[in-house]
């Protein structure tokens, strides 16, 4: 018998099926307490209760029927979607077509790992489906920060970096992980803090003077602390003032990006480093004004490398340097230092790539 | 407060004009979340249902395993899903990763134990109710199964809007398996994370408005289908 599967551990168990035909029962309900008599049929009765009895199970049955005509529905807003396992999910991100030479399909997306910033300025939204329309190519971007993109390097899970910490990418390429590394653009850090600037920064002879200045002012400095571009910057400008501020009692580590921490800055009162665009970006939000600029040590600079293909095989060596060489061409050295004037009155970024070797 | 003002009257303008770009977003958070739900179902409900009313050993801690998954976090289980499929991982020939597919595993690894235990619970307390009842009826298995689920459709409803709430405002995973890009694996919530990054928060609260109207357009109709199933 299939019931002894179901066995429950209930006192007033009976034998099912041991009833007489038109005979009737009183059920009690335990649980509830609640006494419910009901004359309960037969299957082969007719059924004058009411109660979902198989004779009715086909009237009953509508709102299953509902159920499944609203499933179905909603896989029909897939519709055009039918071959959704694989990448091309989204409608109107199709390839461009027409006039470029169109790569073979798998070897059609390149994964860019990227910091932050380039995404939210928006400059790779700018510059990518110019890329993307004069090669064929498809660009994923993913916007990790410096550190993640770079370990993405290492571990070959990206065709691309654009990244802004040099001292952290030469290991790379010396070891031989990234190669064709080009030098794309700069822009620049500033130290932001309280308007009134109550350690004096603006005063300070030089940035190593200000950063003692900030930690000596007790001000209170909020870092990102999460291994990003920007974050490795911080680290080596108290390196250079001979400051240690891990663990201090005004040193905040955020864990955030920098737009929220440019935030918690704000709240409290403190000082913090941040790349110009971003701080263009939350300037109305924020009661923070730029107490130091213009410090050579405080350039962002930014390079980009393509990931080694003899050292990771599923990397796409020819969509890579597609990019790289994309990035550095005149043409979109001009788009680059054009971007964000309309915005902001002011560039964003500087190209630099006229500029590598002289270095 | 003029920015709740500034965010919802841009969230009007998406909607007008149709703003193409959000509304691709709109629309793949909506498909994930019907994949993952119903891949989630197809999984949960006859798990759930099993785990339920058939005695077996071992089947408490299978039920509390389910249980602790509730509260499985997300970014655990990104993280778990993308250690998996990334190009170098031991599925990585798939090219699953920084896909909605991706998404979708991540959200049904998430969603399952919810409905599994939301069934389960719901199953087995029908089945104390009425176990006797529907023997006494000399139910064959088929027509004990099928009353049994007739007997939790609104419980399971409430799975489902459990599940569905879970999946639309999910943000970790979906973040670290697809990878936030831009007209490929964008959904609502991630798209909310971007554009607060980048202090567009007027926009940021636009698509949380939109979101929040998704979520809630599709509770309410989940919620009158459990209304109507409660009268038929």
């Amino acid at each position: 018998m299939w019931e002894k599967y179901l066995s429950l551990p209930l006192a007033c168990r009976y034998e099912a099926g041991t009833r007489k035909e038109g005979q009737s029962r009183t059920q009690t309900f335990r649980k509830t307490g609640q006494r419910r008599t009901k004359a309960v049929p037969r299957q082969d009765e007719e059924n004058s209760e009411g109660y979902p009895m198989f004779g009715t199970i086909a009237r009953k049955r509508r709102w299953a029927i509902a159920a499944l005509v609203l499933w179905f529905a909603a896989w029909g807003a897939l519709a055009g979607c039918g071959k959704s396992t694989s990448p091309e999910f989204s409608p109107g991100t199709e390839a461009p077509t027409g006039k470029t030479p169109q790569p073979t399909p798998a070897a059609r997306d390149v994964v860019l790992a990227t910091t932050t910033s380039t995404q939210d300025t928006g400059l790779l939204d700018y510059l990518v489906p110019i890329f993307e329309e004069q090669t064929g190519y498809k660009v994923k971007v993913v916007a990790v920060g410096t550190g993640q993109a770079l370990e993405m390097g290492k571990r070959g899970e990206a065709d691309v970096l654009l990244t802004h910490a040099p001292s952290s990418e030469k290991p790379l390429v010396d070891d031989g992980t990234v190669t064709n590394y080009r030098l794309v653009m700069h822009n620049d850090f500033v130290l932001v803090g309280p308007p009134n600037d109550p350690a004096k920064v603006e005063e300070a002879q030089d940035l190593k003077a200000a950063m003692k200045a900030i930690a000596a002012s007790g001000a209170g400095f909020v870092s990102r602390g999460d291994d990003s571009g920007t974050h490795k910057k911080e680290l080596d400008l108290w390196k250079a003032a001979g400051v240690d501020p891990k663990g201090q009692a005004w040193y905040t580590e955020s864990g955030t990006g920098m737009g929220q921490t440019l935030l918690i800055a704000n709240e409290r009162r403190a000082y913090t480093l941040t790349d110009r665009g971003t701080y263009l970006a939350y300037k109305d939000r924020l009661d923070l004004a730029i107490v130091r600029e213009g410090d050579e040590d405080l350039l962002n600079i930014y390079h980009v490398m393509q990931v080694n293909a003899e050292k990771y095989p599923k990397v796409n060596a020819e969509g890579a340097k597609a990019f790289v060489e994309f990035l550095v061409s005149p043409e979109t050295q001009k788009l680059i230092g054009e971007f964000g004037v309309d915005k902001y009155g002011q560039p964003l970024f500087f190209p630099d790539a006229a500029k590598e070797g002289k270095e | 407060m003029d920015l709740v003002w500034s965010g919802l009257h841009e969230a009007v303008r998406i909607l007008l004009a149709k703003d193409p770009e959000i509304l691709a977003i709109f629309g793949l958070s909506l498909r994930i979340a019907v994949w993952a739900l119903g891949i989630s179902l197809l999984i949960g409900l006859p798990l759930g249902v099993f785990l339920g009313v058939v005695n077996f050993r071992g089947r408490g801690v299978l039920l509390s395993v389910f249980n602790a998954g509730m509260g499985l976090p997300p970014t655990v289980v990104g993280l778990w899903v993308a250690l998996f499929l990334w190009r170098n991982g031991p599925l990585g020939d798939l090219h699953l990763i920084y896909t909605p597919t991706a998404i979708v595993i991540a959200e049904v690894i998430l969603t399952t134990p919810i409905l599994v235990s939301l069934v389960a619970a719901a199953a087995a307390g029908a089945k104390e109710r009425l176990h006797e009842f529907f023997l006494s009826l000399g139910a064959t298995p088929e027509t004990y199964l099928y009353l049994l689920l007739r007997e939790i459709r609104m419980p399971l409803l409430a799975a489902v809007i459990a599940g569905f709430g879970r999946v639309i405002s999910e943000v970790g995973a979906a973040m670290i398996v697809g990878g936030n890009i831009r007209g490929e694996t964008r959904t609502l919530t991630t798209a909310i994370v971007l554009e607060v990054s980048r202090g567009a928060f007027d926009r940021a609260l636009a698509i949380g408005f939109l979101l929040l109207a998704l979520s809630f357009a599709v509770t309410a109709f989940l919620t009158y289908l459990q209304h109507r199933v409660r009268e038929g």
